[in-house]
């Protein structure tokens, strides 16, 4: 994977796959700390502890078609070159957690990449599902709900080709607004980010 | 920077251009692998392309969605096209530049681009 956003997309489709209808993702940068998370969690069917253990390895799946399973073993690999770590927590039944922890200053943390392009293609993944988005810095945070725009949008399909390519700008404005400055590698706006000057 | 105040106009927008398509019927149905094997491959990207030239050329009657893995991961990225009467077209080893071009070519004009299909890749 090229970068954090499609890390992001595989495992949303990991929390579809399990039948979740609400998904949280949350991106939270401390510069300070120099820690970036990448975090999602569903409401999913879960996974027992044992499938939770064994969901790093890259031979274990629970699919019947292939023997390999590699979006997570990826993700595990690349938070940990980038001195971080992955945590998953699941409760069957109930839902599960991936968090993905990277250090923003470390020379092989991949870039965030195309947000917005991965909540679009999401949605067209599961368009009955609603996702629920956080962007966060050290003092700001914004928040963006897909069930809120499907309220907005009343009879208009959120699939329509104008509302997702909307979107998807959007998404990527307020992922400027937040972590411009604050990630190496998205430019800071005049007026987009407030962690430097606070 | 973009406002969601904006989302209104392209609620009103889209509306009206809903009406319009209720009379065309069923249209073709765009299917895009979107599993690790497919993202890694660029099958976003893809997607994204589809998305834009199908707004661009304001074609409402189409529908994209996505699904996992397809089976055959070494010819990602793989889009399935499906056409109103039920056949289906696979397309191999997309780009965004090639999707632009299944829009213009198959979409629009119902006419199979041949040389990115599967049964094309298979034949090298």
């Amino acid at each position: 994977m090229r970068d954090l956003s499609l890390h992001l997309l595989d495992i949303i489709q990991n929390s579809l796959a399990a039948e979740a209808d609400k998904i949280s993702i949350g991106i939270t940068a401390n510069r300070a700390k120099n820690r970036l998370s990448l975090l999602v969690l569903d409401n999913g069917k879960g996974m027992r502890e044992k499938v939770v253990r064994q969901a790093v390895d890259p031979f274990f799946t629970t699919r019947k078609t292939r023997q390999v399973g590699l979006g997570l073993p990826l993700l595990n690999m690349n938070s940990r070159q980038a001195g971080g770590r992955l945590l998953i927590k699941s409760v069957t039944g109930r839902g599960t957690l991936v968090a993905a922890v990277f250090q923003i200053e470390h020379p092989d943390r991949p870039p965030l990449g195309d947000i917005g392009e991965t909540i679009t293609a999401s949605i067209l993944a599961g368009p009955e599902t609603d996702y629920k988005i956080v962007l966060k810095n050290k003092n700001n945070k914004m928040r963006i709900s897909t069930e809120e725009i499907k309220w907005q949008l009343g009879e208009v399909p959120i699939t329509s080709f104008e509302v997702l390519t909307w979107l998807r700008g959007y998404l990527n404005d307020c992922v400027t607004a937040i972590f411009g400055g604050v990630l190496n590698e998205i430019d800071c706006r005049a007026g987009g980010n407030t962690e430097e000057n606070t | 920077m973009k406002s969601i105040a904006e989302l209104e106009e392209i609620r009103k927008k889209t509306l009206e251009q809903i009406g319009l398509r209720k009379s065309s019927g069923k249209g073709k149905r765009i299917v895009v692998g979107m599993a690790t094997c497919g993202i890694a491959a660029g099958a976003r990207p893809v997607m994204n392309a589809f998305l834009e030239e199908l707004k661009k050329r304001n074609i409402h009657d189409v529908q994209v969605t996505l699904t996992g893995c397809i089976g055959v991961c070494r010819l990602e990225p793989i889009v399935e096209v499906y056409n109103e009467d039920g056949s289906k077209v696979t397309y191999v080893k997309m780009t965004p530049q090639k999707a632009a071009r299944v829009v213009a070519e198959h979409i629009v004009n119902g006419r199979v681009c041949s040389d990115y299909t599967i049964t094309a890749a298979e034949k090298e």
